[in-house]
């Protein structure tokens, strides 16, 4: 048996030698480095525009400064009509994302499964995505009238196919030899789609989840310019009303929110899903 | 010690019933003029608790003998037969990267109806089986090649297989982890006495784990000669035994290639 714990003692200092070595940066070091960049790109930004301000180009209703746009901003957040409008227009975020994810997998996992809608309605799909979601509006006002189904129903087919094709696409991108080890290990049909096929695509369904978002939050944003429900206030209409009043601090402030909630949700959302799955498959290079 | 066949090797240990038959099977892929013959009627017989090795150069469609036993496809002709389940072992090690080293295994034994609170026992007995104990909530990056193939390994045994199918599973690896990976697969044989059916085109590698070796010839696939190695366990690669028989079947796979020069 001696060799036997010789064989077990040599495996362990191979394993400790071969253990890839992984520097650990401090969180707070880590954050700055994040972060300082684009702190910088942002006061950057801010100086431009106070300075295109300050050469007069504009008269002040058509380009209102920083310092008027965010006292502006911040005077509507204490009022709550800057609230009121965002709650309506998340709302109908939410809703015609939720929409638009639903269609999107239901279609996606139909046309990846099926080779003859796949031949059907591949490509359509994709070209769907080049079809400016605003080009929908007329048509959707003609079917729906001016109304929250005509919104929902733009964002729906500007997000969908995004999200559908984020899935045929993590379908198709399965490294044949995992589809190969999980029959091996006895996944056939159903038990495969879900212990193989479906956590694999996951990657790339995600990046298919965030571009639907981009697509989604500007179909969303054409839609509430274009259809002006009474008494339903939303971002989209603000800036509207901001525009009639010729209130360029209203309308800019308006926009930097309308800004702020995209990033917010492509980075905090999209960014933390995507880095947590990338770190988790080994995808991220640790001394980067 | 040594008896090159052309026809029918016969198994070694005669009236034991073999747990995994081949009977001249061919595997063509494609069709007419640019069909490829993977396998031309090929025959070989392996016994229960055998470790048999296949060597051969490329394109003797080793892996495709593999993969038809793992039912991954299916012959063109002929009859396969195996008792009991098999599990196949890749050149990569192939574990699922949204698992951990853990879930990996687990899942083998998920598939194969182990119920849930038998399976975490299970995983961290087979992961101290191959010296990964403690490991089983890493991830199979944050591995070395080395200890990926040693949870694949882990794997294959979750699934409980009769038959143990590997596909030149140690051939990425350096020579001394390599080593350390023939003791490994030895001892778990020895003490578990499953079948082992090992594709290689290392010489040294069959010589040091098979009772018996085959000899493949290439384009088309068929068993040239049968050599039974009857070196005491356990082996150690770098003994003159193991050099002088791995001398005598290299001779004999440089016979077959050359035939290809000619050709």
């Amino acid at each position: 048996m001696a060799m036997r714990e010789n064989l077990a003692e040599e495996v362990a200092g191979l394993d400790a030698l071969e253990m890839p070595a992984v520097p650990t940066v401090s969180r707070p070091v880590r954050l700055w480095k994040a972060a300082w960049p684009k702190l910088a790109a942002l006061a950057i930004a801010l100086a431009l525009w106070q300075v295109v301000v300050w050469s007069g180009w504009k008269p002040d209703y058509a380009l209102a400064g920083p310092a008027a746009t965010f006292q502006e901003l911040w005077d509507r957040l204490l009022d709550g009509t800057m609230l009121t409008a965002l709650g309506m227009t998340m709302r109908r975020a939410f809703a015609g994302y939720a929409l638009a994810v639903l269609v999107g997998v239901v279609l996606g996992s139909l046309v990846a499964r099926i080779a003859v809608l796949r031949t059907a309605v591949g490509s359509l799909i994709t070209g769907l995505q080049t079809m400016p979601s605003i080009a929908w509006f007329p048509l959707a006002l003609l079917l729906f009238l001016p109304s929250e189904s005509a919104i929902m129903f733009v964002m729906v087919l500007g997000a969908a196919p995004a999200i559908a094709n984020g899935l045929i696409a993590g379908t198709d991108h399965i490294p044949p030899l995992l589809l190969r080890a999980g029959r091996v290990l006895g996944a056939r049909d159903l038990a495969l789609y879900r212990h193989v096929i479906l956590p694999a695509s996951l990657p790339s369904f995600l990046m298919g989840l965030k571009q639907g978002w981009a697509f989604a939050w500007r179909s969303l944003m054409a839609g509430e310019l274009l259809v002006i429900i009474a008494n339903r206030h939303s971002l989209g209409e603000q800036l509207n009303n901001a525009y009639e009043f010729a209130n360029s601090a209203w309308l800019l402030a308006t926009m930097v929110v309308i800004l702020v909630i995209g990033i917010a949700v492509d980075s905090l959302v999209f960014g933390t899903l995507d880095r947590a799955i990338r770190r988790r498959w080994g995808l991220i290079d640790p001394a980067a | 010690m040594t008896t090159p066949l052309v026809e029918d090797p016969a198994p070694a240990g005669a009236g034991v019933p073999p747990v995994l038959q081949v009977e001249s099977v061919s595997k063509v892929f494609g069709h007419g003029p640019a069909a490829v013959h993977a396998l031309d009627r090929i025959s070989l017989e392996v016994t229960a608790g055998e470790f048999v090795c296949l060597v051969g150069a490329s394109g003797c469609g080793k892996s495709t003998l593999l993969h038809l036993l793992a039912a991954l496809d299916s012959p063109t002709s002929g009859q396969l037969a195996v008792q009991g389940r098999t599990a196949l072992m890749f050149q990569e090690a192939a574990l699922f990267p949204w698992l951990t080293v853990g879930g990996n295994v687990s899942l083998a034994l998920r598939l194969r109806g182990v119920p849930r609170g038998r399976r975490r026992p299970l995983v961290a007995s087979l992961l101290e089986s191959v010296h990964l104990e403690g490991l089983a909530g890493r991830r199979p990056h944050e591995l070395s090649g080395g200890m990926r193939q040693r949870v694949a390994l882990a794997r294959a045994l979750a699934q409980d297989a009769d038959v143990l199918l590997m596909d030149e599973p140690f051939g990425s690896l350096d020579a001394m982890t390599r080593d350390l990976l023939h003791a490994e697969l030895e001892r778990l044989w020895t003490d578990r006495r499953f079948t082992v059916l090992f594709v290689t085109h290392n010489v040294r590698e069959a010589v040091r784990l098979a009772d018996r070796v085959l000899v493949l010839t290439s384009r088309p696939g068929r068993v040239a000669a049968s050599f039974d190695v009857r070196i005491p366990r356990p082996r150690r690669i770098e003994t003159p035994a193991v050099s002088a028989l791995a001398g005598e079947i290299t001779d004999q796979l440089s016979r077959e290639v050359r035939r290809h020069g000619h050709a």
